[in-house]
């Protein structure tokens, strides 16, 4: 163990070398297969993943939270979610793809996204809806408040810190997930450690690039939706300091 | 849609393949078994630890979690990326990841399980002589229990999808059933990989919730609700 260790940092030190050269490179950035291009294909597939999401998970928890449908039924889709492993999602959506005519790459992996990032947006907005108190509702409709009008100035305000915990958790899950596209053949900021992985120790530093850029995405993404969910809920702002 | 489940080796699901594998599909089941349990066991020993300190000394409850948060929000494949250079291919790499992503889950359910033990209970142990000790293992980890068991349900079922990744760095386990399909443009291993996994999170979700239900009685009718989702 260790001689392992030892080398291990050896290796490491070289491997910080080979990652800055195979950053420096031109190449690197640059074409079809460079960082710029990929980052963009990652950024794109996880905006339009995250919006038929948010566009079918919002409006069916803010229905079904008015119907009251026993919230076991939220708590059971949320816990399947949980279970199917993403990347069984991705390759399970492959073969179909596939066969339907929809090819490789880009709508696999949106679908296995889409299905992701569905169940915490649903699951949090239902709870926020389902969560306002009764008095509150009943005060508004006193105040002569038509059904819509309860929904847009009351419950949707009550519901927005969850609502947007939600759309946090669902869209860094997405950005994340994204990475796994490249196993599919979808061009992202993934198909470096991908193909880096499968190159062995000469891919080392695709590896290393890969994962620094998709953690620094994911982690700018969550930093980005905290912010944005501070500045829609100013009055959320006084009870935590 | 015929084609998705008629019987042969272009159909969605070969019958023929899943009955001649199924010594390597009980392989891959152990391997997954033991790949999460190792995961969920340590994370949960590390978690433990983090919580007690979490407990004891407030101000690192911040930290702790937000340490935890960043290394949850790294995706899988990027952290399997980060480790290999310096862990290379195999179980150490995935074990070090797997584990990164329960303690977040962990230390903040088993801190609320903690914290919700109500304060005149506390102050009764305390008045009847309890040592902290003793108060935390007979009176607060039994309150905090449930708490706690559903912390390990979630973070168990994340880690066995989790560990279907780590067949991309050599780990066995489903993922390699996926991994196997996906390289062979073979669809059978998928659908198998993927039900089994889902079937065996699953069945630990419910085990979990059903000893967490033997374990705390006077909480029957709590968990009872969770059983039913």
């Amino acid at each position: 163990m260790a001689a392992t260790g030892h080398g291990a940092g050896g290796r490491g030190m070289s491997l910080l070398a080979d990652t800055w050269d195979f950053v420096a490179q031109s190449g690197t950035w640059t074409g079809d297969r460079g960082i710029l291009s990929r980052a963009q294909a990652h950024v794109w597939i996880s905006l339009v993943a995250a919006a038929i999401s948010a566009a079918i998970g919002l409006p069916s928890a803010i229905v079904l939270a008015h119907r009251r449908i026993a919230p076991i039924v939220s708590v059971a889709i949320v816990n399947i979610a949980r279970a199917v492993p993403s990347f069984a999602l991705i390759a399970l959506v492959f073969p179909i793809s596939l066969q339907f005519g929809f090819g490789l790459g880009f709508w696999p992996t949106c679908v296995a996204l889409i299905a992701l990032g569905i169940p915490p947006m649903f699951a949090n907005t239902y709870a926020g809806i389902a969560g306002t108190p009764s008095a509150v509702i009943e005060a508004a409709r006193g105040l002569g408040m038509r059904d819509s009008e309860v929904l847009r100035r009351v419950e949707l305000p009550t519901a927005l810190p969850l609502l947007m915990n939600g759309v946090r958790i669902s869209v860094v899950q997405i950005v994340a997930t994204a990475t796994l596209g490249a196993i599919v053949g979808y061009e992202c900021l993934g198909s470096f450690i991908v193909a880096g992985l499968a190159r062995g120790q000469t891919g080392q530093p695709a590896v290393l690039t890969g994962a620094v850029l998709v953690a620094l995405l994911a982690f700018a993404v969550d930093g980005l939706l905290a912010g944005t969910t501070t500045r829609l809920t100013p009055w959320t702002r006084r009870r935590r300091s | 849609m015929t084609a998705l489940f008629a019987n042969s080796a272009d159909s969605f699901v070969w019958w023929a393949w899943v009955s001649s594998h199924l010594g390597e599909l009980g392989d891959r089941t152990v391997e997954h078994i033991v790949l999460t349990t190792i995961a969920v066991a340590v994370g949960f020993a590390l978690s433990c630890v983090l919580a007690l300190v979490a407990v004891r000394h407030r101000w690192t409850y911040t930290p702790i979690t937000a340490l935890g948060s960043i290394l949850y929000t790294i995706p899988s494949l990027a952290l399997f990326g980060l480790l290999v250079p310096i862990t290379g291919l195999g179980l150490l790499t995935a074990e070090i990841a797997l584990v990164s992503y329960t303690i977040l889950i962990l230390v903040r359910t088993i801190v609320a399980g903690l914290d919700g033990v109500p304060a005149d209970v506390r102050e009764a142990a305390d008045a009847m002589g309890y040592t902290r000790r003793a108060r935390l293992v007979t009176v607060d980890l039994p309150l905090a229990l449930p708490t706690i068991v559903s912390g390990l349900r979630i973070a168990t079922v994340t880690v066995i999808g989790l560990v279907t990744v780590t067949a991309l760095i050599g780990n066995g386990g489903y993922g390699a059933l996926i991994d196997d399909g996906l390289s062979r443009d073979f669809s059978t291993p998928i659908v198998v990989g993927t039900v089994l996994s889902v079937a065996l999170a699953v069945i630990v979700d419910v085990a979990f919730a059903l000893v967490g239900r033997a374990l705390t009685p006077w909480q029957r009718r709590a968990t009872a609700r969770v059983v039913a989702a």
